[in-house]
């Protein structure tokens, strides 16, 4: 299962260090290595910060997901525990989201 | 006639006015100042209102006392911004006004409704806040006969503006509790969004140690849910609980709404700007000052300050068809009260985390930045007096506007590539 992970490059958080070689494939990997079944709902999510990640060079926070997507905050944390802004972006395959100083 | 209309007559709104006048042709300019309200707030100062360390009247001032001369003001909400059509409708007879170029300095506002439960019920009853001037002055009011009980000061979500400020109501409130022969009877209670005291590695360690020096129980990782005013509790959106007698919130910090309704804001209705120009990402000939800009540095009066001389240069560089060479570093300083009368200074920039050390400030002396002394506790006692009678004004105050790397040092448990690691790393969620 996680063999296709063995030529991936993580840093020391888990996050991937080049966003550009990620694929859907990779990403189911990463969130099974964290123990979690991706549904639809994940899937919303993972495509939705991928595109903002596109578009702007960065992950977006909960709130820009939140405010952006039909998933609310109740639902996110259901669906990625623990911080759920830094484990979608863990699977989606990005750097961790910045943005609060 | 050319016009430069300035929305927000704060710390940002206030100095580029007294600023920016003095450069420009006023046979060409005509500068116009909005702002929906008639009374300028000294934000420090409702820190210390609910220890008495500060008099309610003693923080505010009229505007238009410092608004310059030839400088029309006027008292009116904001509708919208059409920045397609260079023109600002205000609410007050909706008035139009069309411009050359605008700057945005509507500041950011606390936004209690964005926490659930929040306004029902205990809503400035056993929940307070301090950074409004009604809050803080109803807070000070519920302390003074308030006998004790689980305390539980709250940051709802970052950013907020001048992020050390709860962490310095910590530290009154220790102080202030001792002080009154209380503090056995007082828990007091910090819950943050951020893994530690604050957003940079460096400093938070230092501040953790301070906290837990006074007894302070730190709830870190804590992104609250709701509020349950009937049980008088707050729970986070992984359901934890903490319960409180006396909950200080920091609740939501948004910019204006007028920007949402112009469609020019991010998911907090802060605006995308250059983060070195201070030009709006989107708009050749918007400027966006201060707290209402999305810069990825603190939100303050600091930060204002360091902004101020590339934000003009740019501004008259492109009213003349000039590249733009102003460049803001993301410098940001904070002195922080401790208590005791005693307060510490952090100081970074975009690139480099607060490190202990001295600040050199040419005029009043070195500032130890991190550590504890009485003399950095002068240092935010002088500044409202700066604050005043230079910075508003626009006269020059003796900071050096480059961050200056002079005097910092870098602990040794640190090496610089860990450091610029953790930086980039540091977040909250
Ligand atoms: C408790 C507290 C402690 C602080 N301590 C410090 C400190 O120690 N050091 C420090 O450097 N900074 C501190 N700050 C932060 C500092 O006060 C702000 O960062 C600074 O004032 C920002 O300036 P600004 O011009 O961007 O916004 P503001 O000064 O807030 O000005 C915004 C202006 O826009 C106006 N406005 C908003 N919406 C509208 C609208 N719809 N229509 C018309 N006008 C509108 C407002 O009325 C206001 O006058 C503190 C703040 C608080 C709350």
């Amino acid at each position: 299962m996680s063999d296709i992970l063995a030529t991936v490059k993580f840093d020391s958080e888990g996050f991937m260090v080049d966003p550009n070689a990620w694929t859907p494939e990779i990403g189911k990997a990463i969130a099974a290595r964290e123990g979690l079944e991706l549904t639809d709902r994940h899937w919303v999510v993972i495509n939705y910060a991928r595109s903002e990640f596109k578009a702007k060079g960065q992950s977006p926070t909960l709130r820009a997901i939140t405010k952006n997507t039909d998933v609310n905050t109740k639902e996110i944390y259901a669906l990625f525990p623990g911080g759920p802004a830094k484990m979608a972006a863990k699977i989606a395959g990005l750097g961790k989201p910045t943005g609060c100083i | 006639m050319k016009t430069l209309l300035i929305l927000g007559a704060g710390t940002a709104g206030t100095m580029l006015a007294n600023k920016i006048t003095r450069k420009l042709d006023s046979r060409v300019w005509k500068v116009i100042l909005v702002d929906k309200d008639e009374t300028h707030y000294y934000q420090p100062g409702f820190l210390f209102v609910p220890f008495g360390m500060n008099k309610p009247q003693e923080i505010i001032r009229p505007k238009r006392k410092y608004v310059p001369a030839g400088v029309e003001f006027v008292l009116s909400d904001v509708e919208r911004i059409d920045p397609g059509a260079n023109q600002v409708i205000l609410t007050k007879e909706n008035r139009v006004i069309h411009y050359d170029y605008l700057v945005i300095a509507s500041g950011t506002e606390i936004r209690p409704d964005q926490v659930e439960g929040m306004l029902d019920g205990g809503w400035q009853q056993n929940i307070f806040d301090f950074y409004t001037f009604e809050g803080t002055n109803k807070l000070a009011n519920f302390l003074k006969t308030w006998q004790g009980g689980r305390l539980v000061v709250n940051v709802a979500e970052m950013p907020i503006k001048c992020p050390v400020a709860p962490l310095e109501f910590v530290f009154l409130a220790d102080w202030y509790f001792t002080r009154r022969g209380i503090r056995n009877k007082v828990d007091i209670i910090y819950s943050t969004p951020l893994p530690g005291a604050f957003t940079k590695p460096i400093a938070a360690a230092h501040l953790g140690d301070m906290l837990e020096k006074r007894g302070i129980h730190v709830e870190s990782e804590f992104n609250i849910g709701e509020v349950d005013s009937t049980k008088n509790v707050i729970r986070s959106w992984d359901d934890r609980e903490i319960p409180y007698d006396l909950l200080v919130a920091t609740p939501t910090n948004m910019g204006a709404e007028f920007i949402e309704r112009s469609g020019m804001g991010d998911e907090l209705n802060f605006v995308p700007t250059n983060k070195h120009t201070l030009q709006s990402e989107q708009w050749e000939n918007i400027w966006v000052l201060g707290d209402a800009a999305n810069l990825p540095t603190s939100k303050a009066g600091a930060v204002v300050h360091y902004q101020m001389e590339a934000a003009i240069e740019n501004l008259l560089a492109h009213m003349q068809g000039r590249e733009l060479k102003g460049h803001f570093d993301g410098h940001a300083n904070c002195f922080v009260e401790s208590g005791f009368n005693k307060g510490l200074l952090i100081d970074f920039n975009y690139d480099v985390e607060p490190l202990p050390g001295a600040f050199p400030m040419p005029i009043v002396g070195p500032f130890k930045l991190l550590g504890e002394s009485v003399f950095n506790h002068w240092g935010k006692l002088a500044f409202g007096w700066m604050y005043w009678n230079l910075m508003l004004k626009g006269i020059d105050i003796p900071l050096p506007n480059e961050f200056s790397m002079l005097g910092k040092v870098i602990p040794e448990s640190f090496d610089a590539k860990q450091t610029l690691k953790l930086q980039r790393g540091d977040s909250h969620v």
